[in-house]
This record gives C-alpha cells, sequence and structure tokens, in this order.
C-alpha cells in the first residue's frame, strides 16, 4: 500500500505540473493547446540536446529549456493565436490552429532532434528502500520534490506577484479586467509563454527518468485534458488536483488491475464518464465556465 | 585560335563532357518501390530505419549508373508513404502504391498494418515485405508477403535455450505493451518458453505504450522473482525505462527480448543498468560485416547524420527484391514470376563476409519460401554498445 501511495503521489506531482500550464492558458485566453504535449516534447529535447550533446549540467538544460518554451510560447501567442483571438469569435477557430501547431512541432521535432527515443543519464544514483515497503529511486524523489516545489512558485506566483494577479483578474473577467487597465494582450502573451514554460520544464526534468521521444506529445495532452476534466477546466487549484488524482487513480489501477490486464485506463475512463455526467464542470470549475 | 574562341571552345567540351553521365543517368528507366510503414510517432524509429535504408542503398546504386534488369538499366526510386501505424492509413498507402503502378512494397511494420493490406496487396499485383510475425500472412493460401527478418517465434526459442543451457534460467515473466504485436509476442513466447520447460511465473501484466513510469507496472512481476524477464515486442523508446525501472526495483536476473534495439538509446535511457541486457540485433556484426556493408553504414551515416543498428536487417529488403528481379526481369511488373523465382534464387549477398547467399526461406516455418534470409544474431547490452552473444540461421 505504500509503494501505490508513494507511486501515485510522484505521478501526481508531474502530472499537476503538466496541467498546470494548459489550464492558465486556457483559463486566460479560452484555447484548447493540443500542442502542449509537444511544448513538453520539445522542452525534453531542449535538455537533452544541453546536457547530453553540449556536456553541460542538467540546471542548464532546465533553464534553457525554460527560456526557449516561454519564448516560443510568447511567440506563438502573439503571431498565431491573438491574431486569431482578435478576427474570430469561433471556439474552433483556435482548436484548429492547436492542432495545426501540434503537428507543425512535431515536424520540427523530427527535423532537428530525430525520430529515436532519448535520454539524459540519471541524477543522482541509488534507490531508497524502506523495508521493501516503498522502494524509489532517488532521482525520482529529487523530481517529485523539484515538481512540487515548481507548483508551489507557480502559485506564489499567481497570488502575490502584480502580473500573477493581473492574469487571475484575466481568466475571472477579461472585459472587467481590461476596464481596470490590465494590459490584455502583454499579459495574455506573458500567460501563455508562462504556459508553455511549464511544460518545457517538467519534459526538462522528466527527459532524466522516461527519457523523451517525438511520439509522446500527443497521448501526454489527453493526459493533461483528462486532468483538467477532472479538477476543472481553467482553475488552477482543480488542475493540480486533477494532476494527483489521476496519478493515484493510475498507481491503484496498474497493481490492484494488474492481474485482470491492462484495464487501468479503460476504468479511468469508464470512471471519468460517470463523473462527468453527474459534474460536467470538473471538481473545482464552476458551471457557467 | 583567338582566346575568345578558344575559350568558348573549351567551355563546350567541359560541357558536354560533364553532361555525358547526366544524360546517362537521365536516360535510365526508373523504377519505384514503394514503402508503407510508421515513420512518425512512438515507433517511429522502426519505419525510418527501413525508409532511410531504402534512400541510402537506393542513392548508391543511381550514383554507380543504376540496376540493370534484362536489357534495361533502372534508377531506384523510393516512395514512402507513413500509415503512422494505423492499419487504415496502410491501406490507403497500398492503394496509393497500386494506384503508382508499384509492384514491390517494403512493410509496413506491425501485424494490424500488414494484415490490413493483404487484400489490396493480392488484388493488385503487389509482393510486400512486413515487419511482422503473423504466420497467416506467409502460410499458404497468402502468397504476396515475404517476412522481412527473423520472426519471434524464430528467435525466441532460440535465445531461451541459450540462456537454460548457459545461465541456468529455469523461471520466465513476460511483460508486454497493450498492443496486437507485443500481445501476440508475448502470447508466442509464453508458448515457446513452456515447450522447452520452462515455468511461466508472470504472464499477463501489460503496459500502455505512452506510460512514463514503469514502476507500478513491474512491481507485480519483479515480486513473482522470475530468472528472465522477457519485454515481449518492446519498442526502442520503452525498453530503457523497463529496464531500468526493473534493476531500480531491486531485480537482478536476465532481461530480454526478441526485437532490436539501439545501443545509444539503452545508454542515454538506462545507462549501466543496461549491461546484460539480450536482444535480437540487427543482421550483422562486425565479424560479419563485409566492406560493402561498413560503406553501407558510412553513407547512411553521411545521409542521415546517424546510423541505426536496425538498419543491418533493414538494407536487406531492396537488394533482395533488385537482385530477385534480375535473376527473372519479367518479374518486373508481374509478381506470378517473382513467387515462381523465390524457389530456386541465390545470389551472393553483398553485406556478408565470405560466401554467403542471398535465398529466400521460411519452409519450417510458413511451409514455403516467404522470408528472407538474414543472420539471426544476438547481442548482449555491455558498457554502452552490443556484444554479440551468438549468432544463428533460419530454415
Amino acid at each position: 500500500m505504500e509503494q501505490i501511495i508513494a507511486n501515485g503521489l510522484y505521478l501526481g506531482a508531474q502530472y499537476a505540473l503538466i496541467a498546470l500550464g494548459l489550464t492558465l492558458i486556457f483559463s486566460l485566453m479560452n484555447v484548447l493547446n493540443f500542442a502542449h504535449g509537444q511544448m513538453y516534447v520539445f522542452g525534453g529535447f531542449v535538455t537533452y540536446t544541453v546536457v547530453v550533446q553540449l556536456g553541460l549540467p542538467f540546471v542548464v538544460g532546465l533553464f534553457a529549456s525554460a527560456l526557449a518554451l516561454a519564448v516560443m510560447g510568447a511567440a506563438i501567442e502573439k503571431f498565431l493565436f491573438a491574431p486569431v483571438v482578435r478576427r474570430s469569435k469561433r471556439d474552433e477557430s483556435t482548436m484548429l490552429l492547436a492542432a495545426g501547431v501540434a503537428f507543425f512541432l512535431d515536424a520540427v521535432i523530427l527535423l532537428f532532434f530525430g525520430e529515436k527515443q532519448r535520454g539524459v543519464p540519471k541524477v543522482v544514483n541509488g534507490v531508497f528502500n524502506w523495508d521493501m515497503r516503498i522502494i524509489m529511486p532517488y532521482d525520482r524523489i529529487l523530481i517529485g520534490v523539484l515538481a512540487v516545489l515548481l507548483i508551489v512558485a507557480f502559485i506564489v506566483f499567481m497570488n502575490y506577484s502584480r502580473s500573477g494577479r493581473a492574469m487571475r483578474a484575466l481568466a475571472q473577467d477579461r472585459t472587467a479586467a481590461q476596464l481596470m487597465g490590465v494590459d490584455v494582450s502583454r499579459y495574455s502573451m506573458l500567460g501563455f509563454a508562462l504556459g508553455a514554460m511549464l511544460a518545457g520544464l517538467v519534459g526538462g526534468l522528466l527527459v532524466t527518468i522516461t527519457g523523451v521521444n517525438l511520439g509522446m506529445g500527443g497521448p501526454t495532452s489527453i493526459k493533461a485534458f483528462l486532468m483538467i476534466m477532472i479538477g476543472g477546466a481553467g482553475v488552477i487549484s482543480g488542475a493540480i488536483a486533477g494532476g494527483f488524482i489521476l496519478g493515484m487513480m493510475e498507481s491503484v489501477g496498474l497493481t490492484v488491475l494488474s492481474a485482470y490486464g491492462d484495464i487501468t485506463y479503460l476504468a479511468i475512463f469508464a470512471s471519468l464518464m460517470v463523473f462527468l455526467a453527474v459534474r460536467p464542470q470538473g471538481l473545482m470549475g464552476k458551471p457557467w465556465g | 585560335m583567338h582566346k575568345r574562341t578558344f575559350l568558348k571552345f573549351s567551355a563546350l567540351a567541359a560541357a558536354t563532357v560533364l553532361s555525358i553521365p547526366l544524360m546517362a543517368y537521365a536516360q535510365n528507366a526508373t523504377l519505384k518501390i514503394g514503402f508503407v510503414g510508421v515513420t512518425s510517432g512512438p515507433a517511429a524509429a522502426w519505419g525510418i530505419s527501413n525508409q532511410r535504408s531504402m534512400e541510402a542503398r537506393a542513392a548508391w546504386l543511381n550514383e554507380l549508373g543504376g540496376v540493370k534488369i534484362g536489357d534495361k538499366t533502372y534508377n531506384i526510386e523510393i516512395v514512402a508513404f507513413d500509415d503512422q501505424k494505423d492499419p487504415k492509413r496502410a491501406i490507403a498507402g497500398m492503394e496509393k502504391m497500386a494506384q503508382d503502378g508499384i509492384h514491390y512494397v517494403v512493410g509496413p511494420n506491425v501485424d494490424d498494418g500488414a494484415a490490413a493490406v493483404r487484400p489490396v496487396a493480392e488484388q493488385n499485383g503487389i509482393m510486400y515485405f512486413p515487419y511482422s510475425f503473423p504466420k497467416a500472412l506467409f502460410t499458404p493460401p497468402a502468397s504476396n508477403a515475404i517476412l522481412g527478418m527473423v520472426a519471434n517465434y524464430q528467435s525466441g526459442p532460440a535465445i531461451y535455450k541459450y540462456l537454460m543451457e548457459n545461465k541456468g534460467v529455469k523461471k520466465v515473466a513476460f511483460v508486454a505493451a497493450n498492443e496486437s504485436d507485443p500481445l501476440s509476442q508475448r502470447e508466442s513466447g509464453i508458448e515457446a518458453a513452456q515447450a522447452l520447460g520452462l515455468e511461466v511465473v508472470s504472464g499477463n501484466v501489460t503496459y500502455q505504450v505512452d506510460t512514463t513510469d514503469f514502476t507500478p507496472v513491474l512491481l507485480p512481476v519483479i515480486q513473482a522473482a522470475p530468472d528472465l524477464l522477457v519485454l515481449s515486442g518492446v519498442s526502442p523508446a520503452n525498453a530503457p525505462q523497463l529496464i531500468r525501472s526493473a534493476r531500480e526495483l531491486g531485480y537482478t536476473g536476465l532481461i530480454s527480448t526478441e526485437t532490436a534495439q539501439d545501443a545509444a538509446v539503452l545508454q542515454e535511457g538506462a545507462g549501466d543498468l543496461a549491461d546484460g541486457f539480450i536482444s535480437v540485433g540487427g543482421a550483422s556484426t562486425p565479424e560479419l560485416a563485409s566492406d560493402t556493408m561498413n560503406e553501407f553504414v558510412e553513407r547512411y551515416t553521411k545521409m542521415f547524420g546517424e546510423y541505426n543498428d536496425e538498419s543491418n536487417t533493414k538494407v536487406y529488403a531492396l537488394e533482395y527484391i533488385i537482385e530477385t528481379l534480375k535473376a527473372n526481369p519479367a518479374a518486373i511488373d508481374n509478381v506470378e514470376e517473382y513467387k515462381k523465382t523465390m524457389d530456386t534464387f541465390e545470389a551472393p549477398n553483398p553485406f556478408m563476409k565470405g560466401d554467403a547467399k542471398l535465398t529466400y526461406v521460411g519452409m519450417t516455418s510458413f511451409g514455403q519460401k516467404r522470408q528472407v534470409s538474414v543472420p539471426l544474431v544476438v547481442n548482449e547490452y555491455k558498457g554502452g554498445k552490443f556484444e554479440t552473444l551468438f549468432v544463428g540461421q533460419v530454415d
């Protein structure tokens, strides 16, 4: 049981961080960013390039991923999403654009980083073993702790910084925020950059554990959407809750249901369908959006 | 002669001389060979190594002046289609090949794609070279598919037997991704292990291909305490993570797979934890490789930046097609002629040292010659590279 909880918490921390970026972008711009998974993959490849190919420290790789994705996010928002949001009132326009960006990023990743699985050597060696009740490699513990610290830093930034408060105001009521003097286009771009940066950071963190490959983008996006559906789209606390709930469900399912074959995600999807029928706005979302 | 006239004459002469090979190159007819396989997504490495092997070899042959089949010389053109590992796309790809008048296609890479394209291939007179193992594709009445590599039900028993005799393996566990290929490979692996007298202590644990943490997946498997953990049909993307998780959970036994892997990927993803990992290698080793093989590796690396060990196997399909067509030029647009030639076909194997031959095999497994003959190379990973454990042959 202890092992299941430890696995669930570790998975939950990384999932929550992935979901945070997605929900931030959704809350600010009402954009479902289907390219979020590809941004995560891109971040992983940037860290890989810096650490393995350039031989620089892992921390430098993480910073490079954060910076590269923040710049990419800002550029995508400014030159692609902002004009489309300005000109089109239809939600599907941004959805199609996001899907297009996802395909584009897949092609860019293939072109620059190739088709192979890549990985960064372990940043910490050794395995924590508590009497065979909890077995957890130290690098996973480190990545889990870093993920939690990043989540805390994000919450602090959103609650106590001027930019964070401006973005929260924007998420709550775009028109009211604009009337109060919030620079909508600036903070939309900042929010998108921050969301993309979070995706890049998780990619950079997890490349040491899971490695990274071209095909990880789509499934990562799907899991991220799953999390924000559970927690409530556009709500930061909901994304965190959704991440930890999905991580725990996965951990419990893979252990308890393993004897019946690979039905963990079948059970998760079935539960989600029932849950959404009862509470379509998710745990912490508002029914009116 | 005036200087200007001399310069004009020289320029004309030089242009004429330089254009002769280009004219010869341009005058060659074109022989289109298709590729339908996966070149995107998690399994992209499988198809990309196929496509790039074909493109590298075709470019080389074209550079040498083309391929003489009968009394005509052809340049080889590779027509590639990414099926995205989706059977519906594979069918669309094979239909495109038929529309382009292509009769010889390499791929698809996975079971469901290979099974899906069978009717299209048979109706349109296409011979295809899948890298998937369902016996129904290669046994009569099927006759258009030719297995492009060694199947897991051929390599698996050889590996298990070797490990029983040399490492004292008695208990085995299987883990597979929840997809058609790995699952069918797991079933045939379990069958082979049981036939050899091994005790299967775990055989029903599966995982999603997009799993990011394999610890919970492997926990019940490791608790069953196998001597050998078989990663059935594992993709190069998942293998390092599975090995790493198993070792981190304290597993000290052997780990093997019947799919080809990449040493660099293992090194980056699992490091020293992958030492001792046993896998089926590309059909070449430094001891087996001829000068042609070594040059192929060089050219491939120059064209694409990085070589893939799997291409040691994937280089063969195009060679078999071309050499068989040379043996019977009437087969160029008539696959029935190709089939007739296969039974007696034999040509020198350019990729192996000595007097190795290209021949079709498969009588034991399929009851007809519907498999290319490539060496079965079983590797052990050690210190960042593969070492040959043993080399076998399929009949």
